[in-house]
């Protein structure tokens, strides 16, 4: 088994490669991203398995001698977002294959090399191949970002190339500094360093400030909204569910293993997630268009995902946890359906919008699940991770910022009111009422198409390309309500990962003995 | 000592060009940046911790691990340095300069597939991607 925690590093790797080949087949294409996406699933299954007792497994790559080999371990938090984030990446690419995204004939690569960074970065247990991961991530995202060539895609990624690169070289600088004083970057051999020795702190902390750019937490998070809003509708969706996320991972693993919990750094956790939570909150009133909204609270949720780390109890960490979980394919179902009324409407601006519940009621229903699961309602996932977590801040004597999480709740149900108000009620605008059903869908500018000869876009049918379109949201935004019902299942699976993260003996053990 | 100030001046010289607002300056500044990291990389590197890595080998040898860590940086920081140069001529394409903070593109207007055909109609945005593309 542990030599398999290779293949969800691998497998979108070669598939990336075997895409590219084949760029002039489509269909070649997707099944390839489907399969390698089926295997790295089921691995993940496999491995939530394992690791549902608090076990922890690993394997290490070349058998080179202590501290050389490259380690990949996986405990129960890194199975469940393997799991997690695999699911969401499938419905995120039903999206973009519904959309017509993936016209360009690079973009199902692209996709690849991006789950091959994502799933590197949540199976490896070394802190340079962290930074190599990372750097496969974003690479692509990079070039996702840029893909659709236009004016305003051209200085969006800009910023975010610029302020990622530099990310990436302060994490470089850190993991410099790291090794200069311990002589190695394994985490076997990192564990509770930078807690007894002030200069690994120095270096773990230039570490830790690079990772909380990628996670976007506040006053780091600027890039973010100002990316979001400029990429394609269904790459907005996978990025929402993917690189931000893995970046709130890192922050876990590291204070897990290398602070080994630390409590001097919690009062700083604590002010960056409050701080986090009402800076992204408010940006968001400020917006008028769908996407500008999703973004900002995108920033305001990374404060929920890392105040577990300043209150670091089991009540905390396990709400954390099931919150992360179900936020990752709430928000990116929250970015499909803005995705699937931009591409009927072709406006995201409130507005412009309006009445769309007459028009299209599931799409109404799609946006409607998972917005009351962001904004916390019961009886949605949303609710029961946020109810756990703000009991856990109260009982951790955080009250502060308990009632912060409860106003910027408030504020978040808001917004979801906003966007429902100007897009879903009132009257039909005739954006709503015309919709562009022989516009371009996806792709508008392929610059890549391989066969001038053909239309560089195809028509959108009427209704039955609008299911495709709608499905993968309504899908998530189904689960959310079941999860939520089911609510305690999930948490008993979570809390032997959260404990296993609150007192990592058995990921130290695996990674050390690999 | 020596490797202390080569890092503090290529990091100087690299924030400096970052913080410029041509993206070819901003590439400049992170090939420096790069050249800092790979830098203090290699002075990190220390031959006393550990074992010579082959057996049978004597002598002084120098710390391979800073050396596969920089050799890893410095192609990724390649790749990366090309990618911004070619978003520069895209956008000395698509824009016309290689500002990035041009205020003439309005910062908070519709998005989504109608500004995307606004755009396709300018013929130089459909840029071919190599030359087995170009019709």
């Amino acid at each position: 088994m542990s030599q398999l925690l290779i293949l969800p590093f691998a497998l979108p790797l070669v598939a990336a490669a075997l895409c590219v080949l084949w760029r002039e087949h489509r269909a070649a294409q997707r099944a390839l991203t489907y399969t390698s996406l089926g295997v790295v699933i089921a691995i993940g299954l496999g491995l939530v398995r394992v690791t549902r007792d608090g076990g922890a497994i690993a394997t290490d790559i070349g058998s080179w001698p202590g501290g050389l080999a490259i380690i990949y371990a996986v405990d129960g938090f890194a199975a469940l977002l393997l799991v997690t984030t695999a699911s969401v990446a499938a419905i995120g690419l039903a999206f973009a294959i519904g959309r017509g995204e993936d016209r360009h004939p690079l973009f199902l690569a692209l996709v690849n090399v991006l789950l091959a960074g994502v799933f590197g970065s949540l199976t490896t247990a070394d802190l340079f191949n962290l930074f190599v991961s990372y750097e496969v991530m974003l690479i692509a995202s990079y070039v996702l970002l840029t893909l659709r060539g236009g004016r305003r895609q051209t200085r969006a990624g800009a910023i975010y190339l610029a302020v990622n690169l530099l990310a990436s070289t302060v994490f470089l600088l850190g993991t410099a500094l790291l090794y200069g004083v311990v002589g190695t970057v394994g985490f076997g051999e990192l564990a509770g360093v930078a807690a007894s020795d002030p200069r690994a702190a120095i270096g773990a902390g230039v570490v830790v400030v690079a990772v909380a750019v990628k996670a976007g937490v506040v006053p780091m998070h600027g890039w973010l909204p100002r990316a979001y809003v400029e990429c394609g509708p269904a790459v907005a969706a996978l990025f929402s569910g993917l690189l931000t996320k893995v970046g709130v991972y890192t922050l876990f693993r590291l204070y897990s293993v290398v602070f080994a919990g630390d409590p001097d750094w919690r009062p700083m956790l604590l002010l960056a997630a409050g701080v986090t939570m009402v800076v992204g909150v408010i940006g968001a009133i400020g917006r008028g268009d769908i996407r500008g909204i999703l973004a900002f609270h995108m920033v305001s949720q990374v404060g929920y995902l890392i105040l577990p780390l300043g209150l670091w109890t089991t009540a905390a960490v396990t709400a954390g946890l099931v919150y992360l979980l179900q936020y990752l394919a709430v928000k990116a179902a929250l970015f499909m359906a803005a995705g699937a009324v931009e591409t009927l409407t072709a406006t995201g601006s409130l507005a412009r919008l309006g009445g769309m519940v007459h028009t299209r009621p599931m799409l109404a229903v799609a946006f409607l699940l998972p917005a009351l699961a962001l904004a916390g309602v019961p009886p949605t996932s949303g609710f029961v991770g946020k109810f756990l977590l703000i009991l856990a801040a109260f009982e951790a004597g955080a009250y502060l910022l308990g009632a912060i999480a409860v106003i910027v709740s408030f504020f978040t149900l808001l917004s979801m009111i906003k966007i429902w108000n100007g897009v879903f009620w009132g009257e039909p605008t005739p954006e709503v009422t015309h919709e562009h059903t022989e516009g371009p869908v996806g792709l508008a500018v392929p610059t890549g198409t391989l066969r001038p000869s053909s239309p560089p876009t195809s028509p959108l049918v009427a209704r039955g390309r609008a299911a495709e379109l709608i499905a993968p949201a309504l899908s998530i935004g189904v689960a959310a309500v079941l999860v939520g019902l089911a609510a305690p299942a999930l948490i008993d699976l979570v809390a032997p990962a959260a404990d296993a993260l609150l007192a990592p003996d058995a990921y130290l053990e695996a990674v050390t003995s690999a | 000592m020596t490797a202390a100030i080569i890092v503090g001046l290529l990091a100087a010289g690299g924030t400096y060009l970052v913080l410029q607002r041509g993206i070819v300056r901003i590439a400049l500044g992170f090939v420096l940046l790069g050249h800092a990291a790979t830098t203090l990389l290699m002075a990190a590197g220390g031959v006393a911790r550990r074992d010579v890595p082959f057996a049978g080998g004597s002598g002084a040898m120098a710390d391979p691990l800073p050396q596969a860590f920089g050799l890893t940086a410095i192609v990724i920081s390649f790749g990366v340095t090309a990618f911004l140069l070619t978003l520069a001529f895209r956008s000395r394409d698509a824009l016309g300069h290689d500002d990035v903070e041009d205020r003439s593109i309005p910062e908070d207007r519709v998005v989504g597939p109608d500004h995307d055909r606004r755009l396709g109609a300018h013929p130089r945005d459909h840029l071919p991607m190599t030359s087995r593309d170009r019709p």
